[in-house]
């Protein structure tokens, strides 16, 4: 696969730029990005998230991609369709494919996209689920047309738990939202500690009773309620809160009536990319990022810049715009994406999971990166995170 | 009172009898000619010099910020280090030690190579997928090669004729004609490629694939990859291994390859590929330079902070040397 790779230039006789020239068309490869943004307001107008959340960060690829194939003759192209509340997905992948698109990049809640797998099926249609951490899409309702690039619940929670065990912070006091994919987030919170033999002492839930996100001077009622709620808890180590809805996570650090820190939702927080994120490289990505949009880069934008550049490393390797050889290659032992996490992200065979470290970051800086040394694998230690291969209720068909 | 000879005492002797013998049979043969070894610290922003008779080091020179590549000029005047977060190239005096002056490299240089007159620097720019050259003598640009995502390693052919440049995001070695400055071929290897080395003859070019774990040695005159040279260390997961610094000994043989958190460096039969043995240095070693001699071989242990001292003949490690935070490169004087 690693052959010489001539330039139109030195075919061309040493004539013109580095860049092919266009007398032989270029390898067309479209991306097609499916989203249905979600309204989303946060507690923290730090991360309220951006339009272009997620597709950000496919545009950054499809750049980097068109870069590597100016030596090759491939020509990347991003095609976004924005579904209302209320439109069809699964009309909308048969309308991707009717334009000829086969590859889709999609931010769809996990019904959503199950809709749109269903659809594409019979279309060749190949997606990459950049959005969705649910565990079930990688379990019981996974597909053989579906790639992951979001991490699961259950990779965040044990990268989490992994450094906890490091910290011996053993004793958890677990709080949840009254949403399901707060349960969805205990649930995975609660097998962690299981597996990384921490105890949870108590767990609470803490309602959604309605009302704003922010209000005027809503900090002094905050800094009263807090520590009742949090009040009278058996002896712990670390408050873990379950909050993916943005109800409460965020006003526990400080404000818990025993000092103890916070991880889950908040504090420290288990994550696929950070702004503050530079190591091994990274620092590269965000400058390019930044440059771009004029905004820091999050999760969403990381996991779908990994789905396109995995697009755009199979293209460039297999010399192909065709859906099937990209899968092939990608589900092929050959296949390794280079994302700043200082190691090779591959792709789990038995359920189409790409394998990443996770990033343990509490909004200022990255505190640590999991795997944690000394959790082995017989495979890879990034199989520590998540549910590995025997536990596996997929049956990839 | 006389101090009575405690049994702590008697093994602390030993230990030292010990540590001394250990010392005597390790030390090279004939600890020959005196160079210097400059080493640049990315994090503490300084330059260790090491005195490679004595094996210590003997002054820290204060620099820009992140120091990273470095080289000297040919005529041995200056240090020329890559300062990445000055987004210069800054020279310092060989004697005085003092930075003297810098260099228009472009932003965020990483690594350059220099062509064998010492006149012209070609400096790989990460953040602008560029490849800048620089007159050194008159400081001035000469002009810049769009290259792919992230540059990085940087190899000229002994005729100074080809310059090879790795990009990381794009996996390539990019072959540049340095009269026409125009890509000749462009040469896919595994993720992540970090370092070009050509051998003496020119016949091949090394290139090593941090992420991929594997050094790509390329034919240099058709432009393939020839072998695929991958690493099996048992008992090390697959992951730590990330080959960075290469380092192919004169005489064509023998090859040196660092394989960063592997914490080892790799020693290949040039000639057949075949890895010969490991060698266990510090914590993720990078990059690695001979004296001119080519005894001894200095690599960077970046986590470690500290340069493990290889004897070349012998193929051992025979001293760590404390240097600043977070060595990156190193470079040696030719007297």
């Amino acid at each position: 696969m690693a052959g010489a790779i001539l330039s139109a230039a030195l075919l061309a006789g040493l004539s013109g730029a580095p860049a092919a020239e266009p007398e032989q068309r270029p390898l067309e490869i479209r991306i097609g990005y499916l989203r249905q943004p979600q309204p989303k307001i946060t507690l923290s107008l730090l991360q309220m998230p951006a339009e272009n959340d997620g597709v950000a960060g496919a545009q950054v690829a499809i750049d980097d991609n068109n870069t590597t194939g100016r030596f090759l003759n491939q020509r990347f192209s991003l095609e976004e369709v924005k579904l209302g509340e209320h439109d069809d997905p699964a009309a909308a992948a048969a309308a991707l494919a009717d334009r000829g698109v086969s590859l889709v990049v999609a931010d769809l809640p996990a019904d959503a996209l199950l809709k749109a797998a269903e659809a594409g099926r019979p279309r060749g249609l190949l997606f990459f689920n950049a959005g969705a951490l649910d565990d079930r899409l990688r379990e019981e309702d996974c597909r053989a047309n579906v790639v992951h690039t979001a991490p699961t619940r259950s990779m965040l929670a044990d990268a989490l738990a992994q450094y906890l065990a490091w910290k011996q912070w053993r004793r958890w006091l677990l709080v949840v939202g009254s949403h399901p994919a707060d349960r969805l987030y205990a649930d995975a919170l609660r097998r962690a500690a299981r597996r990384f033999g921490a105890k949870i002492v108590q767990e609470r839930v803490f309602e959604d009773t309605g009302g704003a996100r922010r209000s005027d001077s809503g900090v002094v009622q905050v800094q009263r309620q807090i520590p009742v709620f949090t009040q009278e808890a058996p002896a712990y180590d670390v408050l873990l809160a379950a909050d993916e809805s943005e109800v409460f996570a965020g006003y526990l650090p400080y404000r818990t009536w025993d000092p103890r820190p916070v991880a889950g939702s908040a504090g420290l927080v288990p994550t696929s990319w950070d702004a503050s994120h530079g190591q091994w490289g990274a620092y590269q990505m965000q400058n390019r990022f930044v440059a771009r949009f004029a905004r820091r880069m999050t999760a969403l934008d990381m996991q779908a810049w990994s789905a396109v550049r995995m697009i755009g490393e199979a293209a460039s390797r297999t010399r192909s715009a065709d859906a099937k050889d990209l899968f092939t290659f990608i589900k092929g032992p050959e296949f390794a994406l280079a994302a700043f996490k200082g190691q090779k992200l591959t792709v789990r065979d038995w359920n189409l999971q790409l394998r990443q470290p996770i990033l343990l970051a509490d909004g200022r800086m990255v505190v640590s990166v999991s795997p944690q040394e000394a959790f082995l694998h017989q495979v890879s230690e990034l199989d520590t995170l998540g549910v590995d291969r025997p536990e596996s209720k997929c049956r990839l068909q | 009172m006389p101090a009575p000879v405690t049994p702590v005492g008697t093994m602390r002797m030993r230990l030292v009898a010990a540590v001394l013998a250990v010392g005597l049979l390790l030390a090279p043969a004939a600890p020959a000619h005196a160079y210097l070894a400059y080493v640049s610290n990315e994090k503490g922003n300084t330059i260790t010099v090491i005195d490679t008779a004595k094996l210590e080091a003997v002054k820290t020179i204060k620099v820009g910020q992140r120091p990273r590549g470095i080289g000297l000029t040919k005529d041995g005047k200056y240090i020329l280090v890559c300062v990445g977060d000055d987004d210069t190239i800054e020279m310092v005096d060989t004697v005085s030690h003092e930075v003297v002056g810098t260099l228009p490299s472009g932003p965020d240089p990483e690594q350059f190579t220099q062509d064998a007159d010492g006149r012209i620097l070609y400096v790989a720019n990460e953040d602008n997928n560029m490849v800048t050259i620089i007159d050194i003598e008159r400081r001035v640009p000469l002009g810049e090669v769009q290259v792919g995502v992230e540059p990085e390693g940087m190899g000229l052919s002994p005729d100074g004729k080809v310059l090879v440049n790795t990009s990381e995001t794009t996996n390539m070695a990019h072959f540049i004609d340095t009269a026409t400055r125009q890509i000749v071929a462009n040469v896919l290897v595994d993720a992540r490629p970090r370092f070009a080395q050509f051998k003496r003859d020119g016949s091949e070019v090394w290139v090593s694939s941090e992420i991929g774990g594997t050094v790509s040695v390329i034919d240099a005159a058709k432009f393939q990859v020839k072998k695929r040279i991958g690493f099996d260390i048992p008992g090390m997961r697959k992951e730590a291994i990330q080959p960075v610094g290469i380092a192919i000994t004169a005489d064509e043989k023998t090859a040196f390859v660092a394989l960063g958190p592997a914490n080892r460096v790799a020693v290949i039969d040039a000639a057949t590929y075949d890895v010969k043995k490991y060698l266990l240095v510090g914590q993720r070693v990078w990059q690695m330079a001979f004296t001119p001699d080519e005894k001894l071989l200095f690599v960077t242990n970046g986590v470690s902070n500290d340069v493990s001292v290889i004897d070349v003949g012998a193929l051992r490690v025979i001293k760590s040397i404390q240097v600043g935070e977070l060595p990156w490169g190193v470079t040696i004087s030719r007297q």
